[in-house]
């Protein structure tokens, strides 16, 4: 069975309810690999007390079907799920959940780091926090586009 | 014949504009996302911040990513927003 799901929401999500189902969904499964992003209290140097995520509804679950659907091209996927927040959040909720299962586990440790890189600069979330210094936008950083682009040069 | 869009703006680009969507009847000259800046930028001061060219924006037309020389058509949603910061 194949899930291959994208979910956008502002409740908080059980990572371990959602390995085990991932886990359980096939025995063809021999490997499943997670990623937990969690909001830090530090960011260029002030404290963060909470952060607003905006997003595009509409075009965020499809970029985010996209990146699965690509990722799915390079490697041989079981499945596929990534859960990220929106709204207001505090410093260490959750904020995203990759999870990837493949029959090895190689292939799901790639395709899960891909995901990351390719969410962090094709998903359209943009994040505010409210810092000692008052509200401002995150800048995005060259760091993640070179994150993003070293997967290119071996596809 | 009239080529009317919807536009939308999000994050910094909605704050500086202070609204979120609008419907946009085309010129005929403009054709491209690169064009529909040029023309948004002629809208005054703030637009000229934003659109003029010394501010990094993307683009999406139809909920797709696209770069500056992507073709406008009649119907299109077109949006506008600052390099993207989610994970």
């Amino acid at each position: 069975m194949v899930h291959m799901g994208v979910r956008v929401q502002t409740e908080d999500f059980d990572v371990g309810a959602e390995i085990t189902a991932m886990r359980l969904s096939s025995a063809n499964i021999g490997a499943v690999v997670s990623f937990v992003g969690q909001v830090r209290d530090l960011n260029d140097g002030d404290n963060v007390d909470s952060m607003f995520l905006e997003h595009y509804p509409g075009m965020t679950e499809k970029a985010l079907a996209e990146i699965i659907a690509q990722v799915k091209v390079r490697w041989s996927i079981t499945d596929a799920l990534i859960v990220h927040r929106v709204g207001e959040l505090k410093p260490q909720d959750q904020i995203v959940l990759v999870l990837v299962a493949t029959a090895h586990r190689q292939e799901a440790f790639e395709a899960c780091e891909c995901i990351m890189d390719h969410l962090k600069t094709d998903a359209p979330f943009w994040k505010k926090e409210q810092t000692q210094h008052g509200l401002r936008w995150v800048e995005a950083k060259t760091s993640d586009e070179d994150a993003r682009h070293r997967w290119k040069s071996t596809t | 014949m009239i080529h009317l869009i919807k536009v939308f703006y999000f994050a910094r680009l909605k704050e500086s504009l202070n609204y979120s969507t609008e419907d946009i009847e085309l010129p005929v000259n403009v054709k491209t996302i690169a064009q529909l800046k040029v023309h948004l930028a002629e809208r005054g001061e703030t637009w000229a911040d934003l659109f003029g060219g010394q501010q990094s924006i993307r683009a999406a037309i139809n909920h797709g990513l696209v770069d500056n020389d992507a073709i406008i058509n009649s119907g299109d949603e077109v949006a506008f927003f600052p390099p993207v910061t989610g994970g």
